[in-house]
């Protein structure tokens, strides 16, 4: 799998997720300039987090413009695989790819932690290897990650099966205590409804590597090389 | 004098006093010059030779400080900031530095730009920052100004930290009165460079051109610099200009386009970040290290705002802005990488052999001054300072121990949880949240937390160490033992993280030096910072002063020395974490229990004694204790190391029992009052959990290398006993510890 780490100015953990597919699950891994209108025939766009263009205006309300989105875009709208976290979920959302928008955490604080999510489907690409409602230990680092859509968009994404994470406790139980923003009924990620776009707030990519001593996010990156072999 | 008469008004003493500068210093000024400066050379001359620029009531006494080592790559004050070699051919900058005047009127800038201002010292090196660090002081936490400079302090290094996408992997954060007008906000950054890719702050090569890059400049953070060289006053707030406006996502673009200028190009001649005193500084420091000079043309600079004077073109401290010499003929490879960043950039100079920095603005000359008069070496003013012990240390010295009545079994749970509950112990979970500690995936402490924060060095094997501490209060007490305490408690981090000491950079926070008393601290801080500096091997590599911690009307902030640590784990070598493993191993107690209250949050903070001495430290001992700790964990013979500090032996093993619920059983040592069992903070101690098949020879390695030792005894599944008796389950404990921050803050 050739994946493409988009680099937006102001994008942060473009590394991190370099990182991770090329270091730790030997994936051919480019990054791609935001300015470029070239996805150097990637089969995963990945969009990293960060703070694109500052965050000015609104997390991703600005980064959706630039060049390169248009073809990523397109890309997905062909069926091509989008993955976007912390900040490329919010972009994601922005750009209208994935449904809702993340709103201010309801603490009104950047908040920097590990949290316990649980895959509540396995019929995604980076969810098909997991264990529906197991926990899993995974950081967040957000400030603006509270998940909102409204009743219709909630209604299809259930029906669809498209809420991929939930925010749990250490037990698998979606409680209020496990819920680190606010998020509308603990929803932590989703994919549309195609099944190619996915977004999620916390960071997998930041627990992958056993010198940092949790490698709990390993299974979605396993998920997703093993499904796309399969496709 | 040949130089041309530069145009404006000249400058009179009433405006140089104004300004900060002594009569004394503008006599000098035109001794120089060889006539009367201008209102604008002589605002250079201000910010110049203002104490933040020059350092001139200090560099007397920092220059006693150990700055020889094996691993030294740059000696200290010869750059921006220190350099260490960390072996595989790469080396490690790192830096302390305070904003503490700014964050006191305008906390969330104030830390903002602190932030911003520490980083651009590591990159502008040509170090990749991967990590950073801070040290917080604040009054009464109950207090609602306190409060408000918290909140504000903290969201101002989250919010540009996180931006700019180094994580902070840890700090301190004390509260004490002292602090209460005036509070301190050291910054550290470190960051890692390849050994011979290091950039200078060098304008070598006449006639090669002189670029600025990154932000427009304004007219915030004018006389910045002379700012934080005055007393906190009442109208200070009126100074609000003063303080600068921080933006971390053109600091990140910065960041990106200084490295890809560095790494993809050889355009570099030397560069240098702004910061205090802006362009005046920058340019000036960069000529008279090269013995060389400058010519700048002023209204070339990009300026947010028309109309600018060129005194404050000068010494504007917008933030996120560059000085870069470049080699001539190179213009168009280092323009295309400012445009891909959509940086502002504008070639501002040029590189003369005059000596002088000349500044010019509408086609006229405005400024003409020997560049090497402005300078730290060249000069600037240096001053030896009158001292005079404190008067305070007679009431220290009335302390009596005995005068304290020892508490008893039935009381100590009680004190124990008060000391849970105290900001100054209590977890700083409501900090640190609010900063991204994981970007960059480096951070090992995340998941294993020890005593120093533990980032590894990606493309190599190994990691490095890196605390910040000090008890000011001990430095209070004795300026000279408590600044050692300070050093060994940072190397005592270390070690107790797996990690061997390996260089140090200080930030020295002081009252007024024209005070005999407060200078009497700074002198004797330095003193014992260097000869612990020199016991542990730890030169120190650079840093900061910053004097006149204080407010007109009331009393200087407790002597704040704080000391930065960078230690190294080599390839293969363990990473220690400070939290119990498992029910049944050993407690040990490495170093001894002392009859000693003094200076302890239970003696301070619980039974309100305000003045008492700072507490038991022997240097050698320290040393040798802190070897003996490392052996242990190199020949793989302990399960966990923590290491005594606030709050005393009971915060300790609380604090390893908390991590993963665990509790302990204890018996408290023969012949030792209850209270400085518990709760003294004598130096020199590790507690360690060992598991008991290797008790022996944990034993006879102590035995072997002489060190005093005591088995406290052992670790449960829950609950903690002391001498048999039941204080309470650990979640009693722990739930005071996490939430008491919180409570008093939200």
């Amino acid at each position: 799998m050739k994946v493409g780490v988009i680099v937006f100015p102001g994008s942060n953990c473009d590394e991190d997720a370099v990182a991770a597919f090329r270091d730790q699950f030997g994936c051919e891994t480019v990054k791609l300039w935001h300015k470029d209108n070239d996805l150097q025939a990637c089969d995963l766009i990945f969009l990293p987090g960060g703070f694109s263009y500052g965050d000015y205006l609104r997390s991703g309300a600005i980064a959706r413009f630039s060049p390169i989105m248009q073809n990523v875009i397109d890309f997905a709208a062909k069926g091509g695989l989008v993955w976007g976290v912390c900040n490329g979920f919010q972009i994601l959302c922005e750009s209208q790819l994935l449904p809702g928008a993340l709103l201010h955490n309801d603490h009104q604080k950047f908040n920097c932690k590990n949290v316990f999510i649980k895959a509540n489907t396995t019929e995604s690409l980076i969810t098909s290897n997991l264990t529906v409602n197991t926990a899993l230990q995974i950081p967040i680092a957000h400030g603006e990650g509270r998940y909102y859509c409204d009743e219709a968009n909630l209604l299809k994404l259930k029906s669809n099966n498209q809420i991929l994470f939930t925010y749990c406790d250490a037990n698998g139980n979606e409680t209020d205590g496990s819920n680190p923003n606010g998020s509308l009924q603990n929803i932590a990620g989703i994919c549309n409804e195609k099944r190619n776009v996915f977004g999620m707030m916390p960071h997998p990519e930041r627990a992958v590597d056993t010198e940092l001593y949790n490698t709990d996010g390993r299974g979605l990156f396993q998920s997703l090389l093993a499904s796309f072999e399969l496709v | 004098m040949s130089q041309m008469q530069p145009v404006g008004n000249l400058a009179t003493l009433e405006q140089a006093t104004q300004l900060g500068l002594r009569p004394e210093e503008f006599e000098k000024i035109k001794e120089i010059l060889g006539r009367t400066p201008t209102f604008t050379e002589m605002s250079i001359y201000s910010v110049m030779w203002s104490e933040h620029c020059s350092y001139k009531n200090s560099i007397v006494w920092l220059k006693t400080l150990p700055k020889e080592g094996e691993k030294m790559l740059a000696k200290a004050g010869e750059e921006n900031a220190g350099l260490i070699d960390i072996g595989d051919g790469l080396a490690c900058c790192f830096k302390i530095e305070s904003h503490n005047h700014p964050s006191a009127i305008e906390p969330y800038q104030g830390a903002a730009t602190g932030v911003g201002g520490i980083n651009r010292d590591i990159f502008s090196m040509g170090a990749r920052p991967i990590a950073q660090m801070n040290s917080l002081r604040f009054g009464n936490i109950e207090n609602e100004r306190t409060k408000w400079l918290v909140k504000g302090v903290v969201k101002g290094i989250g919010n540009y930290g996180n931006a700019f996408g180094i994580p902070t992997v840890g700090g301190e954060v004390y509260f004490d009165d002292c602090y209460q007008i005036n509070p301190l906000v050291n910054a550290m950054s470190v960051g890692i460079a390849k050994v011979g890719k290091t950039v200078s702050a060098i304008a070598e090569g006449v006639g090669n051109p002189v670029y600025i890059y990154g932000s427009a400049t304004g007219k915030d953070g004018i006389h910045g610099a002379a700012f934080a060289s005055k007393d906190i006053t009442e109208d200070s707030a009126k100074d609000l200009p003063s303080v600068q406006v921080g933006d971390p996502f053109w600091e990140k673009l910065i960041l990106e386009a200084t490295m890809e200028l560095l790494e993809t190009t050889d355009a570099v001649v030397g560069m240098q970040d702004m910061g205090a005193a802006g362009i005046t500084c920058s340019t000036s420091e960069m000529s008279a290290k090269s013995g060389t000079g400058m010519k700048v043309w002023l209204d070339k600079v990009p300026m947010r705002q028309a109309g600018m004077k060129d005194w404050e073109v000068l010494l504007s401290e917008s933030q996120e802005r560059m000085l870069v010499v470049v080699h001539k003929g190179k213009e168009a490879e280092v323009e295309k990488i400012f445009k891909k960043w959509d940086l502002t950039y504008a070639v501002i100079g040029e590189v003369t052999d005059t000596g002088r920095v000349q500044y010019f603005m509408d086609g006229e000359l405005r400024a003409d001054i020997p560049g090497e008069s402005l300078v730290l070496g060249g000069g600037a003013p240096v001053y030896h300072r009158e001292y005079k012990e404190p008067r305070y240390f007679e009431e220290i010295n009335k302390f009596d121990l005995n005068q304290i009545a020892d508490i008893d079994l039935a009381a100590a749970p009680a004190v124990a949880k008060a000391l849970m509950a105290h900001p100054n112990i209590a977890s700083k979970r409501w900090v640190y949240n609010q900063y991204d500690s994981m970007v960059g995936t480096v951070n090992q402490t995340t998941n294993a937390p020890s005593d120093a924060a533990v980032v590894k060095v990606k493309g190599s094997n190994r990691s490095i160490a890196m605390t910040v501490d000090c008890n000011s209060r001990f430095v209070y007490a004795d300026p000279f033992k408590g600044a050692m305490i300070a050093v060994a408690e940072a190397a005592r981090n270390l070690v107790c993280s797996g990690a061997e000491p390996a260089g140090v950079t200080n930030c020295l926070n002081f009252g007024n030096p024209y005070n005999p008393e407060v200078y009497y601290q700074f002198v004797y801080a330095i003193k014992g910072m260097g000869e612990a500096c020199k016991k542990f091997d730890t030169p120190v590599t650079g840093g900061n002063v910053s004097f006149y911690n204080q407010s007109s009307d009331d009393n200087a902030v407790f002597p704040t020395p704080t000391i930065g640590m960078v230690g190294l784990l080599p390839k293969g070598s363990k990473h220690m974490t400070l939290n119990f493993k498992q029910a049944g191993d050993v407690i040990v107690m490495l170093g001894q229990t002392q009859n000693d209250l003094g200076c302890s949050h239970y003696l301070a903070h619980y039974l309100k004694v305000a003045q008492s001495p700072a507490p038991w430290f022997d240097l050698d001992q320290e040393y040798n204790m802190q070897q003996a700790v490392l052996k242990l964990i190199g020949a793989g013979l302990i399960q966990s190391a923590h290491d005594v500090s606030e709050g005393g032996l009971l915060t300790c093993l609380l604090e390893s029992a908390f991590v993963d619920n665990f509790g302990f059983d204890i018996q408290q040592t023969a012949g030792s009052r209850l209270d400085a069992f518990l709760f003294g903070e004598a130096q020199g101690r590790v507690v360690v959990s060992i598991n008991p098949a290797k008790l022996a020879d944990v034993e006879s390695l102590l035995n072997r290398l002489n060190l005093s030792f005591e088995k406290l005894g052992t670790v449960s599944a829950n609950g903690i006993k002391v001498n048999g008796v039941d204080f309470g389950s650990t979640a009693n404990y722990s739930q005071i510890y996490n939430n008491s921050l919180a409570s008093q803050l939200n």
